[in-house]
């Protein structure tokens, strides 16, 4: 059986669909969290490569490089903020994220 | 019979699946990292797999040497009490099942009611030429380094942004740190700076 567009595709959104999942059931640990929203990029950028390698089109590449990058940059601004708040109330629990009562 | 290509395809997408479920159901989040890795790496034979092989190197060096491992050091910085972490967590995990179902029926309608077009291939942006005339890597840049430049050092700005803002957040200044004072080395001059002594002939200062 040859391996085409929909192999792909359905590798990626299983990804995605494990990421919003984790998303919603670790609500004590905003480190999986971030770990999710990894998840949720990468399966982005499978999606990418998939249509960038089936449509012989090389700007899907491209994107995935820039959708790689800026989730780096995500990464660390993320856990920056993490230890931040951590140093002020020493827990990472999402339910403890309500100093601005918003 | 199963192709060479489409045994690896499935070896590949398994461990990804596998890995990316135990990054959410591990119960310690030093797993959940090192599952992450496994996740990225099986990614990074996926990409291979598809001809992007500059992506698949870079998914290697950047996500599993520097993210997953800054991953790793802030879960193992952070004093945590993985014990009580747990607690509560089936809280939410109807909703996000639900939630979860949903976005894949919705993945799985778009993903089978749309058309796949082969003649599409001719109208890209950027038609890729085969492997054999030119390696990825090269035709990755010829295109990133010439219609896509601007987005480039975007790209490399918003990385700048993010180093400056890490340092910036996790910064702390604690009393009685010595530091270097600019304005004080700029205003030395050779009167503040040295002292000339007269030395006795056998006698030390």
């Amino acid at each position: 059986m040859e391996i085409g567009l929909g192999h792909y595709l359905t590798v990626a959104a299983i990804l995605f669909v494990t990421g919003v999942f984790g998303i919603f059931m670790n609500r004590k640990n905003i480190i999986t969290i971030l770990m999710s929203v990894e998840l949720i990029l990468l399966s982005v950028n499978i999606n990418m490569v998939a249509f960038s390698a089936f449509l012989g089109d090389l700007v899907g590449q491209v994107f995935a490089l820039f959708i790689l990058t800026v989730a780096a940059a995500e990464a660390a601004i993320g856990l920056a903020i993490l230890v931040v708040f951590f140093r002020n109330r020493g827990s990472i629990a999402v339910d403890d994220v309500n100093t601005m009562k918003g | 019979m199963l192709g060479l290509q489409a045994f690896f395809f499935y070896i590949f997408a398994f461990v990804a699946v596998g890995a990316a479920l135990m990054v959410v159901f591990s119960r310690n989040p030093v797993h959940s990292v090192l599952f992450l890795i496994l996740t990225f790496v099986a990614a990074a034979g996926l990409f291979l797999l598809a001809g992007a092989e500059f992506l698949a190197l870079i998914l290697i060096v950047v996500y599993v040497g520097a993210v997953a491992i800054l991953f790793l050091f802030v879960v193992m910085m952070l004093d945590l009490d993985f014990g009580q972490m747990k607690k509560g967590a089936l809280k939410y995990a109807p909703f996000g099942l639900i939630i979860g179902l949903v976005l894949l029926a919705e993945l799985i309608i778009a993903g089978t009611g749309s058309v796949y077009h082969p003649e599409l291939a001719r109208s890209t942006a950027m038609p890729m030429q085969s492997l054999y005339e030119m390696s990825n890597i090269r035709a990755l840049g010829t295109v990133l380094y010439t219609r896509y430049i601007l987005f480039f050092q975007i790209a490399g700005l918003i990385l700048f942004v993010a180093m400056v803002g890490a340092i910036v957040l996790t910064l702390r200044h604690k009393p009685g740190l010595k530091r270097q004072s600019i304005p004080a080395q700029v205003a030395r001059n050779p009167a503040t700076a040295i002292e000339i002594r007269k030395v006795e002939s056998g006698q030390g200062i």
